[in-house]
């Protein structure tokens, strides 16, 4: 067992661990986050991801006591003020989750996506996601990644909701942000 | 209704506070582990777990033969297809020989998972391998390895069907074009692995068993069906389900092994998923081979169709294995009208993982063998595609119209569909750019694909689905009731897992009752709240179960109107209802909210002589015919003959599911539907190896699609209203992988024309489709054999298909 001090959404927690113990299993099971979650032990669908150091990590691949010292986000620590983080809304008001099991992960990459790109090209947007598995979306609803945080979503899909009670409707890329 | 609302499932998907099953937590819980076998068959020669019970944690651990009395009707399979169909014993852990990578020899029960997992290395188990039979041409040969012995055969059930006189359909023909498709075995993929929690009912006599399921009121029964355990001590609550397509509209032997293990121990029971074992022993989908022939005249006219169909059972039935291929028989003849259609299908069994409904289930199948050989046959008659298309398109109709399958449409109009779309994609503009390219000798050519399809939807009026050997039951049940304080509770019988049922419900609901969305709480997916149910599949939800949510909402209003009458004292005729106020005619001043008629009848103080109190709706809805949406989609591709990719540039989709409540999830579903068609066509399929080992066995090395493979897509939509119900919805959550795989392939094989490609398996990978133009040039050297099971050189051409595909 070993001790380890880890900061988790603003909270500074110590356990001690087993040293094999998975990152995403301290958080869900010791300090029951159970916003993040599991879909594939393999590091390749993105589900468990979350934020160490303000880098996206895929919390299935780390160790607990890789995090010791660390600062860790998950998107349950998003929110503030029970005001979600504009990454939030902008998943809900673009229809960019249906089952909604891989969002907390594709939420958390989009975030470090604009941390490190802050406007992204609709390429970066895809390659940055390539690790995020959606089986419900056709992935074309998840590309967040605007030009700012304040004005948010999308250079990836925006729909064009004209006419559409009649039953026409066709959805477009769209380069420019939201105002 | 007809608004894209955002979802109200949302808020707690984005903000992590969703209750997924492996969420639970409780007092004295503990968590199971599996041995599976590492052979596809083999006997099981000594088994001795009591290495394990010494391990630190490990509280009990079972063979199967401790607990086969604990499951007298083993896993279950609902579906027999023909009076001699073969339907084996399938145990949750097997006594003596297991049949397939994955099958289940112990059990270890640990106070966490990790020591479970631990302990599995101190079972000790020893194995005879068997013969193994992975494909089913070898399975159905003389003298091939049994995969049941007692059975003496590894056909499941042989299953003829003719409509009309194809002998004489074929020999009045023309033309004759013959096709050889084979529908690779796919991995369902939800992102959220199975989960199972049970427990005793707290204050009852019985169980409550929490899983990760798209039907927990079959799965009360059919858990009942296979303990022995009274239903009606059965509670089944399906939480957040983190996606299905097929894959959780199942009974698993880890479902009945938590049942089982919480009765035998006393304590909470937990079973969470690896995804190794979400790819060895979740149901995989498809697994079939076609054999279709088309008779047609020189003009193009379609006179007859024939089809043969193997169909991959794997080494067991599941729920409703031998079902699938059946249930998609009727629709091969797909939008177009002819007179004579033979199919014959044959269920066979292998030792792989069993197959059962995977998103499209029978009808991606259908519609992908229709729309190939209609191809093909424009090929032959030097036709353009969409040419023999349009000439063998029903006249649009509105009322059930026979079709050569013996089912009746509901309603179609696919020349307005196919009008769209070809005006969506430039159709004209597409084939001149193609020209161009193709003068050019452009190295990336462009290939544009069509495909005409229509699914059978709405699962479905009762009889008919007794008819084809699940019993029946196709009805969906709902609730509605007013509450006194005005707001309005919807228990639906159908167990969403992504398709926004509380969002689209609210809707119906509002709009009939003059409430707002935002008033309507909907209930779902607990047997004991809702108690009636037939759950999510088939596209059924919204044709069945929200139909039966619009007219429990009627019959709560017909009841407010005759309490309002009372209430206003005038005669029930002059009451007029409109956004949720009853006010008489001609004095629009004197009115009552419904609110207020709720509460009224609530307290019932003063309610019309004999009027039961409450306003408070059952209605159970038996469709009189499925539905049938249909679409026309286009897909173009760009091929590069020097690789081999060929990436998807465009996709069209014009798509009818009727009249359509929430366009913003309408889209979502064909999205997703889409991405699953274009996956099947393009990147995924099970490799097994010819010892029955599933070399795509993580995702490390099967194909999921990600965001940087998948165009984006241009849709919309016709409106043909289907007679089937009174809001005259379609369906549309298989839509867009049944129309998807032909228009990608078609579009390949139109890019590779000019080269001589007439034929392209899925996936259409790199690899593939270089060798596809080799072969066709006549350089044979270059090609090399090439397995018809998808050897595994694929695995390696797939990363380079993932980096390059942008």
């Amino acid at each position: 067992m070993r001790r380890i001090q880890v900061r988790v959404n603003g909270t500074t927690y110590e356990h001690e661990v087993e040293p094999r113990l998975l990152l995403v299993h301290y958080l869900r099971e010791v300090l029951n986050l159970t916003g993040t979650m599991v879909g594939c032990n393999t590091s390749n669908c993105g589900a468990c991801t979350v934020l160490m150091g303000g880098e996206s990590v895929k919390s299935c691949t780390v160790f607990a006591v890789q995090a010791d010292g660390r600062e860790i986000t998950t998107v349950q620590g998003l929110a503030e003020n029970g005001d979600w983080h504009p990454m939030q809304t902008a998943f809900h008001e673009n229809h960019a989750l249906q089952c909604g099991y891989c969002t907390p992960g594709m939420i958390m990459a989009s975030i470090s996506l604009l941390e490190e790109k802050p406007d992204p090209s609709e390429e970066e947007i895809r390659e940055a996601l390539e690790g995020n598995y959606c089986r419900c979306t056709g992935e074309r609803r998840g590309d967040p990644g605007g030009p700012r945080r304040q004005l948010l979503p999308l250079h990836g899909l925006r729909e064009h909701n004209q006419g559409c009670s009649a039953g026409r409707r066709t959805v477009q890329l769209e380069r420019e942000a939201w105002e | 209704m007809g608004g894209g609302v955002p979802r109200k499932e949302d808020p707690n998907l984005v903000t992590g506070r969703a209750n997924w099953t492996d969420n639970i937590k409780l007092p004295g819980m503990l968590h199971f582990a599996l041995l599976r076998s590492p052979f596809a068959h083999a006997k099981v020669t000594n088994l001795d777990v009591s290495g394990a019970l010494e391990q630190p944690g490990v509280v009990a651990a079972f063979t199967g033969e401790d607990l086969a009395d604990e499951w007298p009707g083993g896993v279950v399979c609902a579906a027999t297809v023909t009076d001699d169909q073969k339907t084996p014993f399938h145990p949750p852990i097997v006594t003596d020989e297991v049949k397939y990578m994955g099958d289940v020899v112990a059990v270890v029960v640990a106070t966490d998972r990790y020591k479970a997992q631990d302990a599995l290395e101190f079972v000790e188990v020893d194995y005879e391998p068997l013969d193994v039979v992975v494909d089913m041409e070898t399975a159905l040969e003389e003298g091939a390895p049994l995969v049941h012995e007692d059975l003496g055969t590894n056909e499941c059930f042989s299953m003829p069907m003719e409509v009309g006189d194809v002998d004489d359909a074929f020999n009045r023909a023309d033309v004759v074009v013959k096709e050889h498709y084979i529908q690779q075995r796919l991995i369902p993929n939800a992102i959220e692995p199975r989960a199972t929690v049970a427990l005793q009912d707290p204050g009852h006599d019985g169980y409550v068993v929490y899983t990760a399921t798209q039907v927990p009121h079959l799965a009360k029964i059919v858990l009942s069906l296979s303990t022995g355990i009274p239903e009606n001590q059965i509670r089944v609550v399906a939480p957040d389900v983190g996606g299905g397509f097929g894959s959780k509209l199942n009974v698993y032997r880890e479902e009945i092994l938590a049942l089982v293990l919480t009765k035998k121990l006393g304590v909470p029971i937990k079973w969470v998923e690896d995804r190794s074992e979400n790819y060895q022993a979740t149901i995989h989908g498809r697994g079939q081979i076609q054999d279709i022939e088309l008779a047609a005249t020189n003009e193009g006219r379609i006179l007859g169709m024939k089809v043969k169909l193997l169909d991959d059972m794997g080494a067991y039935l599941q729920l409703l294995t031998p079902v699938i291929a059946p249930s998609g028989a009727a629709m091969y003849p797909g939008v177009y009208t002819f007179d004579a259609f033979s199919i014959e299908i044959k269920g066979v069994f292998t030792n792989l993982t069993p197959t059962d409904a995977y998103r499209g289930a029978g009808r991606p199948e259908a519609a992908y063998a229709c729309e190939r050989i209609i191809d093909a046959l424009a090929r032959e008659l030097d036709m353009d595609p969409a040419e023999v298309r349009r000439k063998n398109f029903y006249e649009p109709f509105d009322e059930p119209t026979d079709t050569p399958g013996g089912l009746q449409y509901d309603s179609m109009n696919m020349q307005a569909a196919m009008d769209r779309v070809m005006e969506l994609a430039d159709y004209e503009g597409l084939r001149r750019e193609q020209q161009q390219r193709r003068e050019n000798n452009d190295p990336v050519q462009l290939g544009i694909g069509f495909s005409a399809y229509t699914e059978i939807c709405g699962l479905g009026p009762s009889q008919a689905l007794a008819g084809l050997g699940i019993g029946g039951g196709g009805w969906e049940a709902a609730n509605v009731r007013m509450l006194i304080t005005g707001k309005v509770e919807v228990a639906t019988g159908t167990s969403p897992h992504g398709q926004g049922h509380e969002t689209t419900w609210s809707q119906i609901t509002a709009d009939a009752l003059g409430v707002t969305p935002d008033d309507v709480v909907v209930l779902h997916g607990d047997t004991a709240v809702v108690p009636f149910g037939r759950d999510t599949y088939g596209s059924r939800s919204l044709a069945v179960g929200g139909i039966a949510v619009h007219l429990a909402c009627e019959k709560v209003v017909d009841k407010a109107k005759k309490l309002a009458a009372h209430m206003l004292e005038a005669a029930e005729d002059d009451i007029e209802f409109e956004g949720g106020t009853f006010s008489v005619a001609g004095s629009p001043d004197q009115n009552v909210t419904i609110q207020d008629v709720g509460a009224a009848a609530y307290m019932a103080a003063d309610v019309p002589e004999g009027m039961e109190p409450g306003l408070n709706e059952q209605m159970i809805f038996d469709p009189p015919n499925f539905t049938f949406p249909f679409g026309a989609h286009i897909c173009v591709m760009e091929v590069d003959t020097e690789t081999g990719k060929a990436y998807v540039r465009d996709y069209f989709a014009v798509d009818d599911c009727g009249p359509v409540i929430n366009p913003t999830i309408v889209d979502g579903q064909l999205h997703g539907g889409l991405a699953q068609g274009i996956a099947q066509a393009l990147y995924e399929g099970a490799i097994y190896d010819e010892d029955g080992n599933l070399m795509t066995g993580s995702m490390v090395d099967y194909m999921i699609p990600g965001a940087p493979e998948l165009p984006n897509f241009t849709l919309d939509r016709t409106v043909t209203p289907s007679p089937s119900n009174p809001l005259g919805v379609k369906g549309v959550g298989e839509a867009g992988t049944i129309g998807a795989p032909p228009a990608v392939i078609n579009a390949i094989i139109d890019a590779l024309s000019p080269y001589g490609v007439k034929h392209m398996d899925m996936p259409a990978l790199p690899m593939r489709v270089w060798n596809a133009i080799q072969d066709a040039q006549g350089n044979g050297a270059a090609s090399g054999e090439y397995d018809a099971a998808f050897g595994s050189r694929e695995a390696d051409v797939r990363q380079e298909g993932r980096s390059e595909d942008q």
